[in-house]
């Protein structure tokens, strides 16, 4: 077994994704990731990867859709102010159907914000920042280890379905230190294979041509039709969630990422004192884990969504238990973390108020 | 005695026709640049970024590998395919729309750079596939369907000359302005193309010709009237010549 060590969550994802084969790093600073970003400067070269500090956000998701139009591993990382301006990118990347891997370690919002933890990004993530009917795959790690696996599933995801996959962290999960066990170094020779489709060249066959594009309204149509197809397959087969004693449970909190370990504490400080709570928790937030959720949520007397924003994961809960439940929420905003002891008072008010 | 073709399509380009309105250039300098990548012999590892804009279907004329940038972004897309593959040798083709309104930045940074890519930037003084809107490039005077008027310097500003920007730049390799009018100017442009190409293969820094180009529906002119028009007011306002040459001869 490998050894644990101590790491802050910015530079284990960057590591993460250097022993998952990812030989390019385009991005530019902002916190609260910038470690990262430094991380890939200081590390890529001794991989004889490369690392490029791009003029603006916009630059870096255009470098990605380029290195990643070759068929290599690739990603960039951002914060909230970063990641709105790669929405664009992000589009282009979807409808070309490039792999990818982005990290955005979310902060306050909207507009400059704060440099504080939230998970206000929800929407921009799951529900496509930029035009069209696009996807990406989300994934949302609540530590450091846990963030090292995702990082490494976010790439296999990528190659498998050629499509962007997002990690969604926070300012917390960046910050923090924790033990973590990294994976081997992948041998780049087994990476996938993508020389049918990629640009490299085209020496000895036809050419390839990767394009979001086309003119034609019908053969536009059947592109997005191809994308729809793919993203089902996506929700058939890739979603992931995880709970918390919740068999017995008869109250239950959903909450994902940073939030979701903060309502781990509350679940045992609620157990202490006889309240039968549990857990649950998606981990791909696209695909939500809508018929999971339902199925948990069943004969409960209360359900609770807790977020560091004023709600929008809260409309997937909501579209999951499909009014057979009322779902009741609390929140808070701006880069404030809600403690457990407060969350448990508002779930104790909320139980008062439903019985 | 055998028959000997003395003149042919160039294997690069591929069957498609063309599909730009008579009297444009486009046409022209497609096939310069085919010709150029026929003559390195590097068809089988050229990778190529098309615009948005009237030439976004340069990527199904040409016979090399091809995708479309964003609006603008075509600098940044092909700097990180060359970084990806820095063997492999990548093009630009922009217009005056593209390069100098929305991608500004990311020209300028990937010619600071020094990346190892070359551009060719049409410049017609117009936005052609939106209609005939003003660029960044009109002409003083000049009316568009948003400077009906004619661009005024109070209102729109002056015009922007791109290679007199790129030129203080100390990523680029080489620099040129040429136009396609005549017959000689063809034959220079194509010599223009094959030295940013050269400065490319010889990974001297980043390389851009820009080319003086009609648009001929737009300026509502005949394609002959276009390019007397060209040469008597474009020239003016954009001088032709070499800006920046770190390759040398050419052997």
């Amino acid at each position: 077994m490998a050894e644990k060590v101590m790491v802050k969550g910015n530079e284990a994802m960057g590591e993460a994704a250097i022993r998952a084969g990812c030989r390019l790093y385009f991005g530019y600073p902002i916190t609260p990731q910038s470690e990262l970003t430094e991380y890939m400067a200081r590390r890529l070269p001794e991989v004889e990867g490369t690392f490029l500090q791009s003029e603006s956000e916009v630059a870096a998701v255009n470098m990605i859709y380029g290195a990643a139009s070759t068929g290599t591993r690739v990603m960039t990382s951002t914060s909230s102010p970063g990641f709105s301006l790669m929405q664009e990118g992000i589009s282009y990347i979807a409808g070309a159907e490039l792999p990818s891997v982005f990290i955005n370690v979310v902060r306050g919002g909207p507009g400059l914000g704060d440099i504080q933890p939230a998970q206000s990004d929800y929407f921009q993530g799951t529900k496509g920042g930029g035009h069209g009917d696009y996807r990406l795959i989300v994934l949302a790690p609540k530590s450091v280890q846990e963030a090292v696996d995702l990082v490494q599933l976010a790439f296999d995801l990528a190659d498998k379905y050629r499509n962007p996959v997002l990690v969604l962290a926070d300012g917390m999960l960046g910050q923090m230190m924790e033990p973590v066990e990294f994976p081997e170094f992948r041998d780049l020779k087994t990476l996938p294979d993508h020389s049918s489709w990629a640009m490299q060249g085209c020496e000895g066959r036809e050419p390839h041509k990767i394009t979001s594009f086309d003119i034609d309204p019908v053969n536009l149509e059947k592109m997005n039709l191809g994308y729809q197809k793919k993203y089902r397959e996506i929700e058939a087969k890739e979603v992931r969630y995880d709970t918390e004693m919740i068999e017995d449970a008869e109250y239950l909190l959903v909450g994902y990422g940073t939030m979701a370990r903060i309502l781990g504490t509350v679940v045992k400080l609620a157990r202490k004192e006889g309240l039968k709570v549990g857990l649950f928790r998606p981990i791909t937030l696209w695909p939500f884990p809508y018929r999971e959720l339902e199925s948990f949520a069943k004969g409960k007397k209360v359900l609770l969504t807790v977020e560091m924003s004023m709600g929008q994961m809260i409309e997937d809960v909501k579209l999951a238990v499909n009014g057979k439940i009322d779902v009741n929420f609390y929140g808070r905003t701006g880069g404030v973390v809600p403690t457990p002891e407060e969350v448990l008072r508002e779930l104790k008010k909320i139980i008062e108020r439903s019985e | 005695m055998a028959a000997k073709a003395i003149f042919k399509k160039p294997q690069s380009l591929s069957k498609k026709e063309f599909t730009y309105c008579p009297g444009c250039h486009h046409g022209i300098v497609h096939r310069l640049i085919a010709e150029v990548i026929d003559e390195f012999g590097i068809q089988g590892k050229t990778l190529m970024v098309a615009p948005v804009g009237c030439s976004v279907f340069a990527y199904t004329f040409f016979d090399v590998d091809g995708t479309v940038a964003a609006h603008g972004r075509a600098p940044a897309v092909a700097t990180g395919m060359k970084r990806a593959m820095p063997d492999r040798v990548v093009f630009t083709y922009q217009g005056d729309g593209d390069l100098a309104a929305i991608g500004t930045a990311e020209i300028i940074h990937a010619a600071n750079r020094g990346e190892k890519i070359t551009t060719i930037f049409i410049n017609n003084a117009i936005y052609g596939m939106t209609g005939g809107q003003m660029a960044p490039t009109t002409l003083l005077g000049m009316k568009t369907t948003t400077s009906p008027y004619g661009r005024e310097i109070e209102r729109e500003g002056y015009p922007i000359h791109v290679s007199e920007v790129l030129k203080e730049l100390s990523g680029v390799a080489y620099l040129e302005r040429v136009a396609v009018s005549s017959p000689a100017e063809v034959r220079k442009a194509k010599q223009a193309i094959k030295k940013a190409f050269t400065a490319q293969l010889k990974g001297l820094g980043f390389s851009l010709v820009e080319v003086l180009s009609t648009c001929p529906t737009n300026w509502g002119l005949s394609p002959v009237e276009s390019i007397n028009w060209l040469n008597e007011n474009m020239k003016k306002e954009y001088p032709l010549g070499v800006f920046v040459d770190k390759v040398g001869e050419l052997k």
